[in-house]
């Protein structure tokens, strides 16, 4: 090319990034590397490795070992060995070695870049003005919270050793999000990068080591899906945080259920952009390209998929088209490219094969025509109009450059087809009304709402989804909750096992009997007898029959949930309506307080003095979380942009409540009020010992205007209720307390829809202590924070 | 890789002479205040894009001399300042002939291609002496016009005016708009008095001056430049040069997507002027990729496309010799315009 010829064509030419610093890089460690482990590079024990190849040109970067059994072992022994002495700094003190690892990463900051990628395939636009500087800004904000943790979070401590493993998307940006409030807050890590990127991890391991972050704090193992499970599997690993595929993610779920590891799970989504017609439309196109051909595709919260009002939608398609002509894709070190490489040939046969269906399916394909580079895995923008729900590109996550869309008549429609899939993560309204725009982000099922923006990321801004797109935030106050656990439960001790008592004979006398009183179970607001119709007895701790109750079976959770769930409006309800109904069931059980006390007594041997404390510890349960009701705040963020982000915790939804055996009434009191307090509608399984308190109980609810549907109670055995509760894909959470054996099978059978649950892995709560067994704690695990994202400016 | 807006472009518009119309002129439609009305620009998103594009869009090397060069050909040169004078006014004229050296254009192989600016544009007063001095170069003269630069004067007088540039040989008119009439949402009156404009205007091509820095927000920009060009603006300007602020990235994008909603509804295609601020080479290719991108690769032609600017120019001599010579360059090595 002349200049002459460039003058005539006006066309762009080549503009390469250097990449000599970091083949110097890649050279320096002989193109091979071990995993980092109590602050050294160290070969695989079995000396096996995997090789990571360049997107762009298919070509070897690296050797890369392979982590097995004794390389996690390693790991997670350095990493014990340093959580003591890690935690025990001064906040100040770890503070500082995060503010140094921030300064680090600007330090750095180009040769990151291009690590990245040259290893991913994705543009350097993205890896140097997006991917290491909000990576840089989460170990600032960090050192913040560790320098704040002693007096911001005192009830708290670190919950230890953390396995993560990260995905190959975003490798610099997800090692950020998992590893500075990791750190940050007392906890040492081990991290596993994905196997096709797992360079800039290991660059960042060897320049924290230069900083001074102290042997064994970070250790990177590296390797493939089986290295991954080793790490999930790992028995003296105390939480793993997971950001990948929803598959994985069930997978782990599944393994460590009941393990008392706690979870953080970041998976797929299939998020909708929706496009109004009063939008600025050419502001949405824009969007568009910000919102799946970011990254290529290769996004978990990408807007992949595009609702249009049909009014608008011929010329929205139009002008998308147009934009999509001007896209450019070329090699990731290109800096007038738009997109780059898809990050392996697997990815983009996948990509190929679902738009290949979606084509099958009835989908009209549109790909510009553009040149694509030669030789690597490089896939077109697409788009894929007159997508009908029912194809598998509607409700598959692509994970490419691959936009599929549909149109609505109106708001509701949007909403509904916006919310009808089985992730949550993301979405993105569009819409110049700001009434019409807010009420549609308050509506829609995701993790993360932006308004008249998409893809938009902060640390001060937490990031996580809701149902099958996981749980846990990652960002701002609440995703330091996640590295964090109550110190109030530290001491909590395995149930003592009680035998059941033998039944003993009824022997009838000539005395005034009592009248029969049949409890019922209640479901929608009406007492119901069991779909079996079989009860079962209810006995005092010497045998003695003191009533019967339904034996409630699968489909009375079936009926339970479908009340529930017809009982939307309570999660909508004002929260002072809430309140005013917490306290007046307050109320009306203090007026039976006697009889509570008696029945209680009577059920579990508990002293006069004691069951009255009980009752007593109850009412004032009621009234904490009627105060909480509306007191249970958001948060206003203020990400580095014109504008705000709302943290607006939100209730769950449906949540089944599997009471424990002990404390009749105040277990369950102390469960389901910080429930329905947030706006959840919760299934009850009572105490199954003692469950007459509950029974009695839907009789005060019944007088205190609680709307039918919001609590429902189904007597019978906790375990086999708990098992149809936890496989609902209609049921939103389970919290279920009581056996070791109860907890797994909860946590496993909840991997089904992703359900959140809250167990106890068989260990008591000291109901009576206000510390342990009500507040913040509870109110955190009933609601999911959704963060609307609302830049302004006119 | 080249894409597709430049192959089919590039054959038309390489005939194109420097400053000729070669596009269907825009006569304008009725006003459709429905359409005006309709007009929403989210801010933050307009911001978003203009803030991404620099590292979405670059060139390099020989790639880079030539979009500068290009950027030459589109330079509207002016001189509107109080102390002009005739002898200032034919300095001028003279860069316009050759506003880079010729060695320079040589040494790029585009010595013979008559690379000039795209006009020289003066006041009134001054339009004789230009045309006089352009004579025989193709270099078309451009009258501010209508009062400018605050618009003010009577309606009569702003049409004597222009009549009388155009008597004096200018072939564009650069008008202002009276602000008052999108400050108050008066589009009737706006588009009736660029409709009056366009017609005293007569074959010569106007210019709509928006003064986007008097306007405030994006919705007036693209209120504004949608009336204009219903009223039959052949250019449309964002500013005088003389208001607080003046062109920027942000109002031309919002300017350039009226441009092609525009076209998308007419089929005529209406032309672009940035001015006042751009004094950097890096600024113009911005500019540059802007228009390219959103509008496509005839916008990057003096016919859709003039930059009103003074020392510009200067700048870009100093890169393209940088290029020539891989030595950075000095103002004193450029003949004075």
């Amino acid at each position: 090319m002349t200049v002459a010829r460039y003058f005539d064509e006006m066309s762009y030419g080549p503009a390469p990034e250097a990449d000599t610093e970091a083949r110097q890089w890649l050279a320096r460690h002989k193109g091979e590397f071990g995993h980092f482990i109590n602050g050294a590079f160290v070969a695989s024990a079995s000396g096996k490795t995997f090789e990571t190849n360049e997107p762009a040109t298919g070509k070897l970067l690296a050797k890369i070992a392979l982590g097995g059994a004794k390389d996690v072992d390693d790991a997670v022994a350095a990493a014990r060995k340093a959580q003591g002495p890690w935690a025990k700094l001064p906040g100040h003190a770890r503070a500082r070695h995060l503010y140094a690892l921030a300064r680090m990463i600007q330090r750095h900051a180009r040769l990151i870049a291009v690590v990245e990628a040259i290893d991913n395939g994705k543009p350097i636009r993205e890896t140097r003005d997006i991917d290491v500087p909000l990576a840089a800004r989460h170990f600032y904000h960090h050192a913040g919270w560790a320098q704040l943790q002693e007096t911001e979070f005192a009830d708290q401590v670190p919950v230890g050793v953390v396995g993560q493993v990260i995905p190959w998307n975003f490798p610099f940006l997800m090692l950020a999000w998992k590893v500075a409030p990791a750190l940050a807050l007392g906890n040492t890590v081990i991290l596993k990068p994905a196997e096709f990127t797992p360079l800039t991890a290991l660059l960042f391991a060897e320049l924290a080591s230069a900083a001074g972050l102290p042997a064994g704090v970070l250790n990177v193992v590296t390797g493939e899906g089986e290295t991954g499970a080793l790490i999930v599997e790992h028995a003296d690993i105390d939480k793993i945080a997971f950001t990948g595929s929803t598959e994985v993610g069930r997978l782990i779920r599944e393994r460590t259920a009941g393990t008392g590891k706690s979870l953080t799970l970041e998976l797929g989504g299939k998020s909708p952009f929706i496009v109004f017609d009063d939008a600025d439309i050419d502001g949405a196109v824009e969007g568009v390209v910000d919102a799946i051909w970011f990254n290529q595709g290769q996004v978990c919260c990408a807007g992949s998929r595009i609702l249009v009002q049909e009014g608008v939608a011929p010329l929205f398609y139009e002008r998308l088209k147009r934009r999509m002509q001007t896209l450019r894709v070329g090699h990731p070190l290109d800096k007038a490219i738009d997109m780059a490489a898809i990050v392996a040939p697997v990815q983009l046969q996948r990509i190929e094969n679902l738009v290949a269906k979606g084509v099958a399916e009835g989908a009209a394909l549109h790909q510009p025509t553009i040149e694509l580079p030669k030789g690597g895995s490089f896939y077109p923008p697409t788009l894929l109009t007159g997508v009908q729900p029912t194809s598998i590109v509607a409700t598959e996550e692509i994970f490419g450059p691959v936009a599929v869309s549909m149109t609505f008549r109106t708001p509701e429609e949007a909403i509904q087809l916006a919310n009808h899939t089985r992730y949550g993560l993301a979405a993105s309204v569009w819409s110049e009304t700001i009434g019409l725009a807010l009420n549609v982000a308050a509506k829609l099922a995701a993790g993360v709402v932006w308004v008249n923006a998409t893809n938009l990321f902060d640390a001060s801004a937490g990031f996580g989804g809701k149902r099958e797109s996981g749980f846990g935030r990652e960002g701002g106050r609440e995703g330091c909750y996640e590295y964090l656990k109550p110190k109030a439960w530290l001491g909590r001790k395995l149930r003592a096992a009680v035998a059941e008592p033998a039944l003993k004979p009824v022997v009838g006398d000539f005395a005034m009997p009592s009248v029969d009183r049949t409890a019922k179970l209640f479901i929608g607001g009406k007492q119901a007898r069991p779909d079996g119709n079989y009860n079962r007895n209810v006995l005092s701790p010497k045998g003695k029959v003191l009533g019967e109750v339904g034996e409630g079976n699968r489909k009375d959770i079936r009926n339970a949930v479908v009340a529930a769930q017809a009982a939307s409006a309570w999660s909508s309800a004002t929260t002072h309506n809430r309140a005013q109904i917490l306290y007046y069931i307050a109320e009306n059980l203090s007026g039976r307080a006697d009889e509570f006390a008696d029945r209680i007594a009577a059920m579990t041997g508990a002293s006069a003095a004691n069951a009255k404390a009980e009752v007593e510890a109850s009412i004032a349960r009621l009234f904490t979380y009627g105060a909480w009701a509306d007191k249970y705040e958001g948060a206003i963020h203020q990400p580095p942009l014109r504008g705000v982000a709302l943290a607006m915790p939100e209730a769950l939804g449906v949540v089944g409540v599997v009471c424990p055996p002990e404390a009749p009434l105040l277990g369950m009191i102390s469960l389901v009020a910080p429930l329905i307090a947030t706006g959840n509608r919760v299934v009850v399984v009572p105490s199954e010992p003692h469950p007459l308190a509950a029974t009695d109980f839907y009789t005060v609810l019944e007088t205190s205007d609680v709307p039918a549907g919001v609590v429902n109670i189904v007597t019978g055995s906790a375990i086999e209720l708990a098992k149809t509760l936890a496989s609902h894909n209609d049921v939103d959470a389970l919290w279920a307390f009581g056996t070791p054996e109860l907890s797994t099978l909860v946590e496993k059978l909840s991997a089904g829809n992703l359900k959140r649950t809250f167990v106890d892995y068989g260990k008591a709560t000291n109901w009576l202590d206000r510390e342990a067994a009500e507040g913040p704690a509870y109110l955190r695990r009933a609601t999911d924070v959704k963060n609307i994202w609302i830049p302004y400016g006119e | 890789m080249e894409d597709l807006a430049v192959k089919t472009g590039a054959s038309k518009v390489a005939q194109s002479p420097a400053a000729g119309h070669n596009w269907p002129r825009n006569n304008g439609i009725d006003l459709d205040f429905g359409w005006v009305l309709d007009q929403r620009v989210n801010l933050s998103a307009a911001e978003r894009r203009v803030a991404t594009l620099p590292g979405r869009r670059t060139v390099k090397k020989d790639a880079q001399a030539a979009w500068l060069l290009k950027a030459v050909t589109c330079i509207d040169l002016t001189t509107l300042n109080g102390d002009d004078t005739t002898e200032r006014v034919k300095r001028l004229c003279a860069k316009a002939r050759q506003p880079v050296r010729q060695d320079l254009l040589d040494a790029m192989g585009m010595g013979g291609r008559g690379i000039t600016t795209g006009a020289v544009c003066v006041y009134h007063r001054f339009v004789s002496t230009a045309v006089e001095a352009l004579d025989g170069s193709g270099i078309p003269v451009a009258a501010v016009s209508t009062g400018f630069p605050a618009g003010l004067i009577p309606h009569d007088v702003k049409l004597r005016e222009i009549e009388a540039s155009v008597a004096d040989g200018a072939k564009e008119i650069d008008i202002v708009i009276t602000r008052e009439h999108v400050l108050t949402g008066n589009w009737q009156a706006l588009y009736d008095e660029m409709r009056d404009f366009r017609t005293a205007c007569g074959d010569a091509h106007v210019k709509a001056i928006l003064a986007t820095g008097d306007l405030k927000t994006l919705r007036n920009v693209a209120r504004a430049s949608l009336v204009c060009m219903m009223a039959g603006a052949d250019f449309i300007k964002t500013s005088t040069g003389k208001e607080g602020v003046n062109a920027t990235l942000l109002v031309t994008l919002v300017m350039l997507r009226m441009i092609r909603a525009y076209q998308e509804r007419t089929g005529l295609k209406v032309g672009y002027k940035p001015a006042g601020g751009i004094s950097a080479a890096k600024d113009i290719l911005n500019y540059q990729f802007l228009m390219k991108d959103e509008l496509g690769r005839e916008w990057l032609e003096p016919d859709l496309f003039r930059i009103g600017a003074s020392s510009l120019l200067a700048d870009i001599e100093r890169q393209l010799e940088h290029h020539v010579t891989g030595a950075y360059s000095a103002l004193n090595r450029h003949p004075i315009g």
